[in-house]
């Protein structure tokens, strides 16, 4: 025990002689959070809009004004013809125009159907898509009203509701995601590359000599970055929470021991790609290609996992982080309970043993 | 009183024989020199004595004990300096001296009087807080050496401790060798410096994974009527049929 202290202390030492890498590890879950959750959004928020109304009746003005009304939409020119129309589109000024045809409100009153024509540009087809949803969603609620005040014979109406996130804000599911990565980064490359710094530098050889137990280096160098690591989980619930308005509304200790499950599962697989790495540049390779990148691909975070192709949605399964993802999520954001995520925490636990078991009969005690 | 007894020892890399079935003995307290060129296979021979590497067949104890039923107790025994630089850049004189005292389980205080009588003996009181890194080499291996042998060790292996260092800070390093003997620690050392060699008490040296001669440098100068050790190591190398590496 004296001697696994011994080597606890060396290694913050480390840790913390690095300044460079001791600042990027702080500080990169606060450069992330604030990237995604300012910069990299697809929520539609003032989004500009054009308006063509050939008609300008009673029924148009309300609509716009609707439109206007609503934070997503910013009407930032009022095209007087069909042909400015393209010219617009081209500026890429706007990414929706609402297209009202010459008596409107006439249609509407006397035959009962009007249409409007929402023209999105789909270059960017993610955030025409959302416009489209956006705005057909502010011309359903004028419609409602409009037809509550006339007497209109029965309809069925469509209701849609957001469940757990009634916004659709894009902070819901990248905090969770953010802690993946930032996790998987800080632990699993930090850990690999620093034992195969030893080996590099040659003390490995030295500490393979002495009758220290190998396992307790190991061991050893997984403490300050497991520490770490739970000092960026707090930062990043504490960012989301106050800067990001994502509440969590789960049960707070449940989400915590969650994530430190998958610290500890992400350590096993650092010191599995150091065991079989020799020098640090194999070991950020490996870490990177084998660990960053599935994290951030197939957790689900960026790409939902169900439209993925067989192949990766088969490959997924075997991605902690997407485990970890789908329980961050059901902790934090839809506030389940335990009993819905033990499945998903079961998975985790037999994935962080297994990398911890293998890990550790693959650590070489000898030079060869 | 032997403190290395090897029998047959040998070493194989798949269909290439690193050391080919070597038998030596090695006293207390003696200097023990072990030369070869490259790719001789000293290196591989140390490393198995060390612990580091499984032999593929033979006999061997270190410090009493055998190297397949008790590594352990031969580990708490040895000390060992490899061919890389072995301290941590990034620490300090001391806080080195105390995490290499610490894995051999010297207590605190221990750690404590050890890491006085060592600087004071290395001049270095000065900078024993600034990093290692900003010592120049000959001290970063004077100071490798003393951490090797802070434990205390029976018998301390050095793989070519004095590569790249310039001939005086060589000497002093030498001069912390004869001291180690002096006090009954058994040195054993590989090297290809042939002036080193007539530092040791006694020789072997290596060509192609076997011992081709081993006694003192006297007594081999005196058989291969050489006028010093490089002559003698000259005519044995020769017959070399590996090259280098």
């Amino acid at each position: 025990m004296r001697q696994f202290l011994f080597f606890v202390k060396k290694e913050f030492y480390h840790l913390v002689r690095d300044r460079q890498t001791f600042f990027i590890l702080l500080c990169l879950p606060l450069a992330l959070i604030l990237i995604f959750g300012f910069a990299l959004t697809n929520e539609v928020k003032n989004s500009r809009i054009a308006v063509l109304d050939n008609s300008k009746d009673k029924a148009t003005r309300a609509i716009i004004d609707q439109l206007e009304a609503s934070r997503y939409f910013d009407i930032l020119e009022y095209i007087p013809s069909n042909d400015k129309l393209e010219a617009t589109f081209r500026s890429g000024k706007i990414k929706l125009a609402v297209v009202f045809p010459p008596n409107f409100n006439q249609e509407l009153l006397h035959t009962n159907t009007a249409t409007i024509q929402l023209i999105g540009d789909a270059s960017d087809p993610n955030t025409s898509n959302a416009l489209i949803n956006y705005a057909t969603a502010v011309i359903m609620d004028y419609q409602a009203g409009f037809r509550n005040a006339a007497e209109i014979p029965l309809r069925i109406n469509t209701e849609i509701r957001m469940l757990y996130n009634p916004q659709l804000k894009g902070s819901y599911n990248f905090v969770p995601g953010v802690m993946a990565m930032v996790l998987m980064l800080v632990c699993a490359i930090m850990t690999s590359i620093s034992i195969a710094r030893e080996k590099e530098i040659g003390t490995m050889e030295v500490i393979l000599v002495s009758p220290i137990v190998p396992m307790r280096l190991v061991f050893a160098k997984m403490v300050p970055y497991f520490l770490m690591s739970v000092v960026n989980i707090g930062s990043i619930l504490l960012l989301s929470v106050y800067v990001l308005d994502v509440p969590i509304q789960g049960n707070l200790v449940l989400l915590i021991l969650e994530c430190m499950m998958f610290t500890i599962a992400s350590l096993a697989l650092g010191l599995l790609i150091s065991s079989i790495s020799n020098s640090q540049q194999v070991a950020m390779l490996l870490s990177v290609v084998v660990l960053f990148l599935p994290t951030a691909m197939l957790s689900g975070f960026m790409f939902p996992v169900e439209n993925m192709p067989a192949v990766l949605r088969f490959i997924s399964h075997a991605v902690p982080a997407r485990w970890f993802y789908t329980t961050v999520i059901n902790i934090m954001i839809k506030g389940l309970g335990f009993e819905y995520v033990w499945k998903e925490t079961l998975i985790l636990a037999v994935m962080t043993v297994f990398f911890l078991a293998v890990s550790i009969l693959n650590f070489k005690t000898r030079l060869e | 009183m032997k403190v290395i007894s090897v029998r047959n020892l040998t070493k194989r890399f798949g269909s290439f024989t690193a050391v080919d079935n070597i038998t030596f003995d090695i006293e207390q307290g003696e200097i023990f020199g072990f030369l070869g060129a490259n790719g001789a296979g000293k290196t591989t021979a140390m490393r198995m004595l060390c612990g580091l590497s499984r032999p593929t067949s033979g006999e061997a104890s270190v410090a009493g004990y055998d190297l397949y039923k008790n590594a352990n107790r031969i580990k708490e025994n040895i000390g060992y300096m490899s061919q890389k630089f072995s301290l941590y850049e990034d620490l300090t004189i001391r806080e080195n001296i105390r995490f290499y005292g610490g894995i051999y389980g010297l207590s605190l205080s221990d750690i404590r009087s050890k890491t006085n009588l060592l600087v004071k003996k290395l001049k270095l009181e000065d900078s024993i807080n600034s990093l290692v890194k900003s010592l120049p080499l000959g001290w970063k291996q004077k100071l490798a050496l003393s951490v090797a042998m802070i434990h205390d060790p029976k018998i301390v292996f050095l793989d070519e401790p004095t590569g790249g260092v310039d001939p005086i800070t060589r000497r002093e390093f030498w001069t912390l060798i004869f001291e180690a003997a002096d006090r009954g620690t058994t040195v054993f050392v590989t090297t290809h410096y042939m002036d080193e060699a007539e530092y040791c008490n006694r020789v072997a040296i290596m060509v192609d994974g076997q011992v081709e001669a081993l006694d003192t440098t006297g007594v081999l100068k005196a058989k291969y009527a050489a006028k010093d050790m490089g002559e003698v190591f000259l005519q044995l190398a020769r017959k070399a049929k590996r090259g280098d590496g």
